[in-house]
Formats: structure tokens, sequence, C-alpha cells
């Protein structure tokens, strides 16, 4: 068993193409010893910004000899067909075998040693390997067909055992030499094996091994800041980037003026982390320093110092632009920035994003205004108990639906600050920021900031009043526009991430329990509220997204409700309302939790187990013809009439008040009744008038339970 | 070594003055820059149509390049509307274009094993040639000093053979090596018996105070609408002319003037996409036009050569 060394060396590859690069490597180094029949064991894959490295430890020295039978023609068959059996086989007619008058050629394929079939595979891989983005340099690039690589491929490093694998790829031969560090060790070193390889380059300032680097680096830039008692602001991004960036890594404390610290700290720490892929710090009480950690690619005969002073300098130079931007930008209110929205398209069909501004500021004050989204102390105002919920003032609604409306019309206005411009990453947190600065609400500026929230799945969920009113507008007119432009996201295409916009809806309704009626909310961003308007035929087919937009937020709560537990059997049960799809999602999903918590009980089971039954036994009766009987015929039926005329009303008024337990609890009345009744009394009596008493009964029962939910939609 | 620490730095023109030495020892024809306003030397008809065709191809050359919207009227100590660049290139791409080039750094000052010289990912694109390459831009301590880059097309047509382009930053590189926070405080040349030194300020703060203003506030933007159609349509007529490199030149006039209305700010958002493909237009017009004169002379000298 053998050891084999294959190093591809190469002109500077980009930092976030090296873990790719690796896998690519592995994958195809494994495709080729497959084919080959060699079962290839552990490699160890390494990268630096100018080589990847393969190791693959305890190859065969041949793949295994197979022995391969192949049938021929008939011993008596016409010659021309043994001729041509002999041509493709390469053999002679002695070599053949008869069997029982049919010839059989045995071809022994001896083993291949390995050192061969890498010779093969080293330009196979090369030449197959996937690049994100790949060039052509060099003379030989006046051929179209030239080999294509991520920069120019330098040098070919392939060692089996001790002995070099002869093969070579446009122009470049492997051989045993490779290069240490660019600045340290600029000449050529001699390889022996796999086994000297990683040592030999580090003795020339190259650590091959990039988690070596990486911990180098996390390790280093967290003892550079705590040696000058800051502590490091971990970046796990910016370590894999800058041993991506490094052969000999060594992190570097630097400072930069104090003055730079009036800058808000996520422009710092962008500044420094997007243009220079430094570290920043903290001081004490976790406040951002005026520091930062570099990481050089030499050991710098100065202890790098020339080097820290070069980097703070470029890093003022950002800071000083960023400081710039920062005091620009005050010299507008956000409402005259707003100005320029006017000229940024939205969405051609959509028109501006002032045009949204103002549609999402209506559908803000709109939400407020019915009560959908409420101050956030109604009901615990006055000093009375927490527990009742008393009606949100007239004043304190008012103030609050012009601060969601004032924060709507505000909130996109940092997209044509030089700042956000800039960093685009930066938008809403800038709003807040120049809100604040310019005097507006807490509430308003923090709404300014938070509005885009929730933006994945482990993003918090805005709970502020103003916050929630305006990041619910802002998706839903997002959603509302395009579905009324019929582009609807389809498959793997959702290119205005209309999916997260209704994931994010979801979640803003569910997680601060708005009692939003989704067509309400789409009839209003119509503009057709007034029921007695007469509508163009446009408005008409406009009309549509009041049930589109229901049906695709419901789907989208059916399908978290089901990573959460909860079958779509039970969903379906519970969308009905009013003989209509219920377009309220929190109470979807009440209704969908409490029925589920309620089918797992032993009421619940056996009252479904006797809804069936009912069912059942209805359907099969058809249409119920003739009188009932005027009385109970007998005890049994008496019992479930009286248990009826309690747990109905019971239950109806519960499900009005959306008090979904209680309902099911009034229901969970009637299973002792119900139970009784099947085992006392036969309803296919052959009296019809107490057939009829008992379908009408039964007929009451199921429609009690309907009431509640939709008991024939559950499965089992 | 010690020695090297305390040498004065280069001057801005002895800086220029040592590259030139250093590229000429390595086969660079010196050119001189084109004498027409352009935004990046790339622009020079020495790179943008000598990148394209398998002649061999070695220059270099100073480039003053403007940029009118970054002017600052003096006012800001790294920002200018006009500069210099330094531009080599070396067609086909040398193998060891990475130490040529490093090699010219150590011969202005800078010695890799106190400074951190790192190349990092750039890729390149200028939408208003059609063109694109690969490479890096260089970093010394953290600062961008020289774009890196390996054409792999010009005009939209491949480069066959690749063409590697080196465009340093001279401004930005004099300041590393002379150690001031202010391009004006550059020394630009050196004092000689009794006549004084100059500064990079002396030459030109003025003009960027006046171009600034011009640039910004005077321009006269309905001439520049005019110019701008103007040549755009002897661009074309020298094209059908068959004499490229009078087209080209129209193309270089046209960007120019581009640059300057959106300096001025008469070009709404929707309105640039549309001038700058017009302006593409006419630049790979330029470059097909110099590729028919000359197909016929490279196909025979080079057999085998396909566009």
């Amino acid at each position: 068993m053998t050891d084999f060394l294959l190093e591809l060396r190469s002109e500077e590859i980009p930092a976030r193409m090296q873990a790719g690069a690796r896998a690519e490597l592995e994958k195809l180094f494994r495709a080729q010893m497959s084919a080959a029949g060699i079962e290839a064991g552990e490699l160890t894959i390494w990268s630096t910004p100018r080589r990847l490295t393969l190791i693959a430890r305890d190859l065969p020295e041949a793949t295994a000899a197979v022995s391969e039978e192949l049938k021929g023609p008939r011993s008596s068959a016409p010659p021309q067909a043994l001729e041509g059996f002999l041509r493709k086989t390469g053999l002679t007619q002695d070599q053949l075998e008869d069997r029982d008058g049919v010839y059989f050629a045995v071809i022994d394929k001896p083993g291949r040693a390995t050192a061969d079939v890498l010779a093969e595979a080293i330009p196979a891989i090369v030449r197959a390997f996937a690049w994100p983005k790949s060039m052509r340099w060099g003379k030989e690039s006046a051929s179209s067909e030239s080999l294509r690589w991520v920069r120019p491929l330098s040098g070919i490093v392939a060692i089996f055992g001790e002995d070099l694998i002869q093969c070579k790829v446009s122009g470049i031969s492997a051989g045993f030499a490779t290069r240490g560090h660019r600045f340290h060790c600029p000449g050529e070193i001699t390889i022996g094996s796999a086994s000297d390889y990683a040592e030999k380059l580090r003795a020339c300032h190259v650590i091959v091994d990039h988690e070596e680097r990486q911990a180098i680096i996390r390790d280093g830039a967290a003892k550079a800041a705590a040696d000058a008692g800051l502590s490091l602001v971990e970046d796990e991004g910016l370590v894999i980037e800058n041993a991506g960036l490094t052969e000999w890594p060594v992190p570097l404390l630097g400072r930069f003026d104090e003055a730079f610290l009036e800058v808000p700290p996520e422009v710092i720490q962008l500044t420094a982390r997007v243009n220079q892929k430094y570290f920043v710090v903290n001081g004490a009480g976790g406040k951002l320093a005026n520091g930062f950690v570099c990481t050089a690619n030499i050991d710098a005969k100065d202890g790098g110092a020339e080097i820290v002073a070069g980097n703070r300098k470029v890093l003022a130079a950002r800071l000083s632009d960023a400081r710039f931007f920062w005091e620009q930008d005050q010299k507008k209110t956000l409402e005259q920035h707003a100005e320029k929205l006017k000229n940024i398209t939205f969405h051609e069909k959509l028109g501006t994003v002032a045009d949204k501004v103002e549609r999402v500021a209506k559908l803000a004050r709109w939400l407020v205004e019915e009560g959908i989204v409420a101050p956030a102390n109604a009901g615990a105002a006055g000093g009375s108990a927490p527990t009742t919920t008393a009606p949100a003032s007239a004043g304190a609604t008012a103030e609050l639906a012009d601060q969601a409306e004032l924060a709507a019309r505000l909130a996109k206005a940092d997209l044509v600050t030089e700042m956000v411009g800039e960093f685009p990453e930066l938008q809403g947190l800038m709003g807040g920021y120049y809100a604040r600065a310019e005097g507006l609400p807490d509430a308003v500026a923090d709404a300014i900031r938070d509005h885009y929230k929730p933006v994945g799945q482990g993003d918090d969920v805005p709970t502020a009043p103003v916050t929630v009113a305006v990041a619910l507008a802002d998706k839903l007119d997002t959603l509302f526009g395009f579905f009324r432009e019929d582009m609807f996201p389809t498959g793997s295409k959702d290119p205005f991430a209309l999916r997260r916009a209704g994931i994010s809806s979801l979640r803003l309704i569910l997680q601060n329990g708005l009692k939003l009626s989704t067509d309400a909310a789409a009839t209003q961003w119509l503009g057709q509220s007034d029921p007695t308007a007469r509508l163009s035929e446009k408005q008409i087919a406009d009309r549509k997204i009041l049930t589109t937009i229901p049906d695709f937020l419901t789907e989208r709560l059916a399908v978290q409700l089901r990573e959460t537990g909860v079958p779509a059997d039970v969903v379906q049960a519970s969308r009905e309302w009013n003989s209509r799809d219920d377009t309220r999602l929190d109470r979807t999903e009440t209704r969908a939790r409490d029925l589920q918590a309620f089918l797992a009980t032993e009421d619940g089971t056996n009252l479904l187990a006797g809804y069936k039954r009912a069912a059942n036994i209805l359907k099969q009766a058809g249409e119920v013809s003739g009188n009932g009987a005027a009385t109970p015929p007998t005890d049994a039926d008496a019992a479930l009439l009286a248990a009826l005329d309690t747990a109905e009303p019971a239950a109806s008024t519960a499900v009005a008040e959306e008090r979904f337990t209680d309902a099911m609890a009034a229901l969970a009345s009637l299973r002792a009744p119900i139970d009784a009744f099947f085992d006392g009394v036969m309803v296919n009596d052959a009296d019809e008038a107490v057939r009829a008493y008992r379908l009408g009964l039964l007929a009451r029962f199921t429609g009690a339970v309907h009431g509640v939910a939709d008991f024939s939609k559950i499965e089992g | 070594m010690a020695d090297a620490a305390e040498t004065k730095p280069l001057s801005f023109q002895d800086m220029i003055l040592t590259l030139h030495n250093y590229w000429s020892a390595r086969g660079c024809a010196i050119l001189q820059p084109y004498d027409m306003r352009v935004g990046a030397g790339t622009f020079h008809p020495a790179t943008t149509l000598r990148s394209l065709g398998p002649e061999p191809w070695n220059v270099a050359y100073v480039q003053p390049s403007r940029r009118p919207t970054d002017g600052r009227y003096g006012e800001n100590p790294n920002r200018l509307q006009h500069y210099y660049q330094y531009q080599v290139i070396l067609k086909p791409s040398p193998a060891d274009l990475q130490e040529q080039y490093l090699g010219s750094l150590a011969a202005i000052g800078i010695d890799p094993l106190l400074h951190d010289i790192r190349f990092v990912e750039d890729d390149w694109e200028s939408p208003t040639l059609g063109a694109w390459g690969l490479g890096w831009e260089v970093w010394c301590d953290g600062m961008e000093v020289t774009q890196f880059t390996y054409f792999q097309q010009m005009g939209g047509f491949d480069c066959k053979p690749v063409a590697g382009e080196l465009t340093y930053g001279l401004e930005r590189l004099a300041m590393y090596i002379q150690n001031v926070d202010n391009v004006y405080d550059l020394r630009f040349s050196d004092a000689v018996g009794d006549v004084a030194a100059v500064s990079y300020g002396d030459v030109f703060l003025e003009n960027e105070r006046q171009f600034s203003k011009w640039n910004f506030e005077v321009a006269d933007t309905d001439s520049l609408f005019a110019g701008f159609k103007a040549a755009e349509a002897e661009c074309n007529r020298a094209i059908e002319a068959g004499v490229p490199l009078a087209a080209y030149d129209q193309a270089i006039e046209a960007s120019h003037l581009f640059n300057l209305l959106q300096a001025r700010g008469v070009i709404s958002v929707q309105e640039r996409a549309n001038y700058m493909a017009r302006v593409r237009d006419l630049a790979k017009g330029s470059c097909k036009a110099w590729i028919d004169s000359q197909s016929e002379r490279w196909t025979e000298k080079y057999p085998g050569w396909t566009l």
C-alpha cells in the first residue's frame, strides 16, 4: 500500500472558491479511482491561496487482475463470423475455447499499475475541474481549446510513494518541485513524498492545512485583542476568508482614531469587514472600541509595525468616507430623502418606491384604525389587572395610527442615502439611526429600523405595535401587488421573494395574535372598501386577490403547522368559517392546534368515532322522508336530545367567541350520550317516524360537531 | 537593509522613470499617453485595439485619466478628477507575470518582507468597452495599489492570446512610498541645486478646483449632448469608411462626453443604461472594424489563428 500526493499549484485562487475546489478535487479523484477499480479510502484535502493538495493514503500498487469471458460464434458458423470475432478479441483461433460447439474467448486483463492509472487520472481531473469562473492565459490561449483554470495553473507535484507520476497538462509537467511562501521562500523546494510534504512546506513558511491556518487566525486574533485589554468580535466568515488569503497568517492589532466612533458601530464593522477583511474589537462594557485586527501574510522584519501603520491609514480613509456619508446624509431629513424615491422603480407594473410607500402608509394606518394592531398597553392601562383586555383609548389608537403612517412614509427613505448606497445591507438600520438623530419618537425610529423583519426563519419577529403595523403592511403590499399582476412564485422560481414575504407576514400575524382578515385587508388595499361603489371591469378582475391571497397564506400556514406536528387533515378541518374559507390565519391556527389537542384526548377520539358512525348512517339513509315522532321514543333518545340542547348552544357560543377549547369541551359532553344512544337504540327502526326522529337527532349531532370543526375532513 | 529604509523615497516623476526603465528592460516599448481625454489607461488604443489579434505586444505607458464625477474641488486628500495610471500590457501574458510585477514594486522601493503584498480576487469588467477579465486587486498593507487582469474579452471578442494588464494607481503608490496623507503634498520632483522641489499640489491643485467647477457646474450640457451625437455619427462614418483607428477616437470621445453629462447630473438612471449601451456599440464596432482591417494579415502571419 502506497501513499499518493497531488499538488496543483496556481496563481492566487479566490478565497471564496477554495472550499468548493476542495470538494471538487475529492469528487473528481474518487470518480477516477473508482472508474479504474481502485477503492480510494481516506483522503486529505488542503488548500491555500496558491495550491490545492490531495493526499490519498494506502492505495494499492496495482489494480486487481480481471478475467473476462466473451461468447463467440458457434463453431459451425460461417468463417466470416469467426474472423470477425477474432478481430474483435485480437486472438487467434487456437486461443479460443470450444465448449459444446460454441467458441469462447477468455481474456485475462492483468492488473494495471496504479502509477499508470494516476498518470491518466491527473490530466483528466485538471481538465474536468469545474470552477465558478475560469480563464485562459499565456501563449496557449491563442487557441480556443487551451486549458481553462481559475487563474493560471503554474505547477503540478504528483508523487506515488517516492516515485514521480509522469504526466503533462497544457505544457505543465508534473515534478517533485514546488514553491514555498511567495516572499519568505521564493525558490523551488523538492518534495520527497506525501509524508514530508506538509513539513517541508512549513519550513518554507507555508501552512498547507487550511484548518490549521483558520485556528491560527481565530486564536491569534483573539489573543492580539486580549493582549490590548480588548475582546475580539468573533466572525467565522472572516476567519475562513483570511485563511484563504494567506499561507502564513499573522494577526496584528491596530488602532484607529477614536473620533470615528461617533459613526454607528455597524457601519464601522461593515467597513472594516467588507472592504478590508479586518476584525473589530470591543472594549469594556461590550461597546465597539477603536481597534481592529488585520491578518498579514508575512512575518515582517519589523514585527509588523509598518503593516499596521499602512492598514490603519487605509481604514482611516475608509472611515472618513463613512463619516462623510453619515454627516452628509443627516443634512437632509428622512422626509427630504424620501422625495427621491419617486425616481426609483419598484417594479414596472407596480410603480415607483414612492408609490409603494404611499400604499404601505395607508395600509399601516388601516391596520391600526381597524384595531388589528392595538397599542401595546391596551388592557394594562389605568392600573387595571393585566389579564383584562380593556379596549385601547381612542387617543392611544390615534397616536399609534399616526406613528405607523409616519414610520411607513419614512421607512424606505434610507435607500437613497449615501450610506445605504455604499452598504446596501444597512437598509433599515441607517433609517433608524437617522430618524432618532432628527428627533423622531423611538417607536417610529424602531419601526423604520426593524420593518424588514422577520427576514429569515431564525430572525426575531417584531412585537412593537408601530413596527408590526409597518412591517406587515410592507409585506402585504408586496404580496397584493404581485398577485394582482399574476406574478406568482412557481416551482423553484420566486424572483420577488414572495414566499418569504408570505412566511414573514404569517409569522407577524401569528406571533402577535393579529385578528386580520386577509380578504378585508386586500379589499382595503384595492381601495374597494365602499360596498356601494360601482366597480370597473378591471377592479372586478383585481378582486381575485381576495381569494388567491388567503389561499396562498393558508397554504403557507398548513406547511408551517405540519412542520410543528399538526397534520394537514386537521388544518383542513379548521379552514371553514361561516360556510366560507376562513381568511383569518390566527383563527385557523388556533382552531387547528386546539383540534389537534382535542383529538389526542380519549373524548376526542371517541367523539370522532361517534361522528363518523353518525355520518355514515346519515349518508346511507339518504333523503329522510316523513315527519319524525313528536317526542323522544326512548330514554336514550331523550338523553341525547337533552345533551344536544345543552351542548349545541354552548359550543356555538364558544365558537362565535373563538374559544375553541371551550367549544370542544362542550362537544366532549356529547360523547357519553352518543355512545349510549348507539348502544341502546336502533336508528333504522321499523317505525318510519321513530327512524326519522333518530336521523334528525344524528343530523343535529353532526351539525353541532361541524359547527366547531369539519370532522369529515379528518382521516382515521 | 538598514540603509534602504533611510534612502529618500522616490519623487513622483522618479517613480515613473523607474517604472519606465524597469519595463523597458523587460522588452516593453515605452509609449506616450494617448492625446485624448479618457477615463482609464485601458482606453488607450494601445490596450483596447492591440489586445486583439495574435501579434505579441508589450508596451508600457503613463495615461492621464479623467473621471469628472470624482472631482472634489481640490478639497479631498484622496480624490481627483484627473490622475495618472501606469499601464503595462504584455501579450501573450508571460508565465512569470506576477514575479515581474512584484519586481517592479521592489524597484520603486516596496520591500515585500516589510509590507504585506496580497493578490485579492477582483474580476474586471468594462461595460462601455464590452470587455472583461479575471485577476486581482493587489493590496499593499491593505491598500489597493494595482489592478492586475488577464484580459479574456475586448469589444466582445475573445482575446487570443490573452494579454496581461497591469494598472498602477500612481498617486496612491507615491503617497504610500512617500508616506504622505494628502495627494497634494506629494513630492512631484526633487530640488536640484537652487531649483526648488515641486509638489503635486503646485502642479495640479488649481486644475482640480477649476475642472471640478467646470465638470459639475459650468459645462454646457446642450453642447455636450450635441457633441455626443456628433461623435457617435462620426464613429459610425469612420467604421463604414474602414478607418477603425479614427472610429475608435470618436468612441473615446463619446465615452468621455457621457462621463461629463453624468457629472452634470443630467442623465437619469433609465437613460444611463441606454447611453452606456450606445458607447459600447461604438467601442465594439471599432474593435470589429479593427479586426476586419487586420485579420488577413494576422491569418497570413499566424497560420491556424482564428477569431
